[in-house]
């Protein structure tokens, strides 16, 4: 059968960009928190979890309107995110940036194992409009899901952006996470910027979370598609918000690549590479492009000095 | 501790005329090996005595007793206990090779389950039957395959660790954490060599020669099951990687592993060869891994690709900080402790009213992750640091300090 190769880029295009505006969400996440605390939180699956399994149990179990639900999971989610805040993190406040992970890496075991636990082996369902129904566009069916999840996550981001540069607030959480003790010197609150930086993460987390578990529904082994938002990270660079969304987006595409044009069957393409290889390909992009720049291609240089 | 040359002189030339004129340096050194003088057990006069592996009598009492102890217990304990605990050991193994690369060398690495899956494979493949489904070469020899294992994935390591040499920090950690998934997708698609997911293999046979070690009067001495021939071989092996990895961290290149740790650029100055450390460190770590991982199937029998997956490295990584990070000591003590975690999750969940909905595998989990965040915040010397607390507090008992 002869497969119109334009259908099958576009529909791979599609895939990825929708894909990569999920992982752009949650790269963000990852960066605002690391901008405003220096520490990377492994929490932010758990709590990508957490929150879209609470939509799924507002929509769901309480009969709750879908957006309406999607509101109400993301604010569970921030006020989860600032329990563990200031339970777990905020008593690591002047330790190495290395052990603070290590505790948001033991805060994701215990919300996950919970999570889990609640989800049990049935995926939950998000009951979002979208399901399965697709759009043609030049002989390809785009799913509704990734043109939604593309445009809105392009909204947020651009609404970030916004914030951090018109809003008081957002100043503030500049200037803390420029120098900490200099804004304290200004008045700035260091401690409220770092529960809104863990809260705000935690609502980008959900929303990606939710289009994530759009059509199979969200799973015991959703979380892993959330740790494909490193890749993106170090690709973007860790301390650079736009770097996040770009790679987010390039990791998206490059997956969706794999995926189309791997080929299976044995000896067929790069089939050598083995089934699904595309969901480790980030991975493998990480890899290569730290080799040559080890800080991601947008990410600042640390100068040192002794 | 200060030396009082009048009372460190040999009580058998006491009563000789002329005493006090030999050379200081005699006085202070009595004799070559420098040893302890009768009722005075902690006076170090010599910086041999001082740096040797068990210092005190103390010391040297406790292990002797540990070793006898342990040796006894696999005759004494129940069967699931002796394979519990052998599985124990084989984790302590592993925990001290991550903690020579994360507590002592500071290159945080989130892959060592990847490294622990190389070892199981190379064994696998070098014990395995030659005419199975499965990639085998039939040298059951026990130590030619551990050592192999060991060797193999020491190599593996020294592979990956040129991008540790271009990172670090959180950099590293992700990165080290991306090898676990790809680790994990090679394991799972490599199935001459792993059986593939949800098959799996026989794990690396162990042999002296003769047959698949198997139950049976040992020398014509005395009846063992396979379970506790393996026990003491693992304990065995674990005794010896414990001296080795004791002796790697006083050495100089311990040192070096610490000065690139406290601040890599002071390291480089101070003359550390920096990329010699941080590639030995991963090769260690790696060699101890492999080892770990050739065994540690060994004793179920059974390797299944799934294993090496993210959670294995966190549990090796709460190994580590729950036993207390750059200490060998803490690293048996924390793999001993988070290998009998099952069982006491166990044990408390049945206590649990079923009602409430915790059974031992959610606790389990919850207990994982608590026992991390609690321990990096109230003790983050990990439970070597609750024994040093608490010797210290008998040290200068009946006085706080």
């Amino acid at each position: 059968m002869e497969i119109d190769q334009t259908a099958r880029f576009v529909q791979m295009l599609s895939d990825g960009l929708g894909n990569g505006a999920v992982y752009a969400l949650l790269a963000v996440g990852f960066v605002v928190i690391f901008k405003s605390t220096g520490v990377i939180s492994f929490a932010q699956p758990a709590l990508m979890v957490v929150g879209a399994l609470s939509v799924s149990i507002f929509g769901q179990a309480l009969g709750l309107p879908y957006w309406v639900a999607v509101i109400a999971g993301m604010a569970f989610a921030a006020v989860v995110a600032l329990v563990v805040e200031r339970v777990a993190l905020r008593p690591m406040v002047g330790r190495p940036p290395f052990v603070a992970a290590i505790v948001t890496l033991g805060v994701d075991i215990v919300l996950r194992n919970i999570a889990n636990r609640i989800i049990g082996p049935t995926p939950a369902q998000m009951g979002d409009p979208f399901g399965f129904s697709t759009v043609t566009f030049m002989g390809a069916s785009i799913q509704q899901r990734d043109i939604a999840a593309f445009l809105i996550g392009m909204v947020l981001v651009a609404a970030l952006f916004a914030f951090f540069k018109y809003s008081r607030t957002g100043l503030a959480m500049r200037a803390a996470a420029f120098d900490q003790e200099v804004a304290l010197v200004q008045g700035i609150n260091v401690g409220t910027v770092f529960a809104l930086s863990w809260a705000l993460a935690a609502m980008l987390a959900v929303v990606a979370g939710v289009f994530l578990s759009a059509e199979a529904g969200l799973s015991q082994t959703t979380f892993t598609s959330a740790f494909k938002a490193l890749p993106a990270i170090i690709l973007g660079g860790l301390d650079s918000v736009g770097g996040a969304v770009i790679g987010g987006i390039a990791i998206g595409v490059v997956e969706a690549a794999f995926a189309t044009y791997q080929g299976t069957g044995t000896g067929q393409g790069l089939s050598f590479l083995g089934n699904n290889f595309a969901t480790v390909s980030p991975y493998l992009v990480m890899l290569l492009v730290l080799l040559f720049k080890p800080f991601g291609l947008f990410g600042t240089p640390e100068i040192e000095r002794v | 501790m200060t030396i009082d040359t009048t009372s460190t002189r040999p009580e058998a030339e006491d009563n000789r005329p002329g005493m006090l004129e030999r050379p200081l340096s005699r006085v202070l050194r009595p004799d070559a090996e420098g040893s302890r003088l009768r009722g005075r057990p902690d006076l170090y006069t010599a910086y041999k005595q001082d740096m040797a592996l068990l210092n005190t009598p103390a010391k040297r009492n406790a292990v002797v007793l540990l070793v006898v102890a342990t040796v006894l217990a696999a005759f004494v304990l129940p069967n699931d206990l002796v394979v519990l605990l052998s599985t124990a050991f084989v984790l302590c193994i592993g925990a001290i090779g991550l903690n020579l690369v994360t507590g002592y060398a500071g290159q945080v690495s989130l892959g060592h389950a990847f490294f622990v899956g190389v070892g199981a494979y190379v064994a696998a493949v070098i014990s395995g039957p030659t005419d199975g489904r499965l990639l085998g070469y039939g040298f059951s020899f026990l130590p030619l395959w551990l050592l192999a294992a060991g060797v193999v994935t020491a190599l593996v390591g020294a592979v990956v660790a040129p991008i540790a040499l271009r990172l670090k920090g959180l950099y590293l950690a992700i990165v080290t954490l991306g090898l676990v998934f790809l680790g994990e997708h090679i394991f799972k698609e490599a199935r001459p060599i792993t059986g593939g997911p949800g098959v799996g293999r026989p794990a690396a046979v162990p042999s002296f020669g003769g047959g698949e070690i198997a139950s049976g009067e040992v020398w014509g001495l005395v009846f063992l099951s396979r379970a506790q021939q393996l026990y003491l071989i693992v304990f065995v092996v674990l005794v010896l990687l414990a001296i080795l990895g004791r002796n790697i961290a006083r050495s100089d290149l311990g040192r070096a592993f610490s000065a690139v740790r406290d601040r890599d650029i002071a390291a480089e100055v101070i003359g550390v060869d920096l990329v010699k450390a941080k590639v030995l460190a991963f090769v260690l770590s790696s060699f101890y891994a492999g080892v770990c991982g050739g065994l540690l199937f060994t004793i179920a029998g059974f390797v299944d690709p799934g294993s090496f997956n993210l959670l294995l490295s966190i549990r090796f990584i709460a190994m580590v900080l729950i036993g207390g990070v750059a200490t060998i000591s803490g690293s048996i003590m924390g793999a001993l402790f988070v290998a009998l975690l099952p069982r006491v999750s166990l044990e408390i969940a049945s206590r649990i009213p079923e009602s409430i909905g915790v059974d031992e595998i959610l606790l389990e989990g919850i207990l994982y992750g608590v026992l991390i965040v609690a321990f990096l915040i109230l003790e983050p010397r990990g439970l070597y640091g609750l024994w040093v607390r608490v010797r210290n507090y008998w040290k200068a008992w009946p006085f706080s300090y």
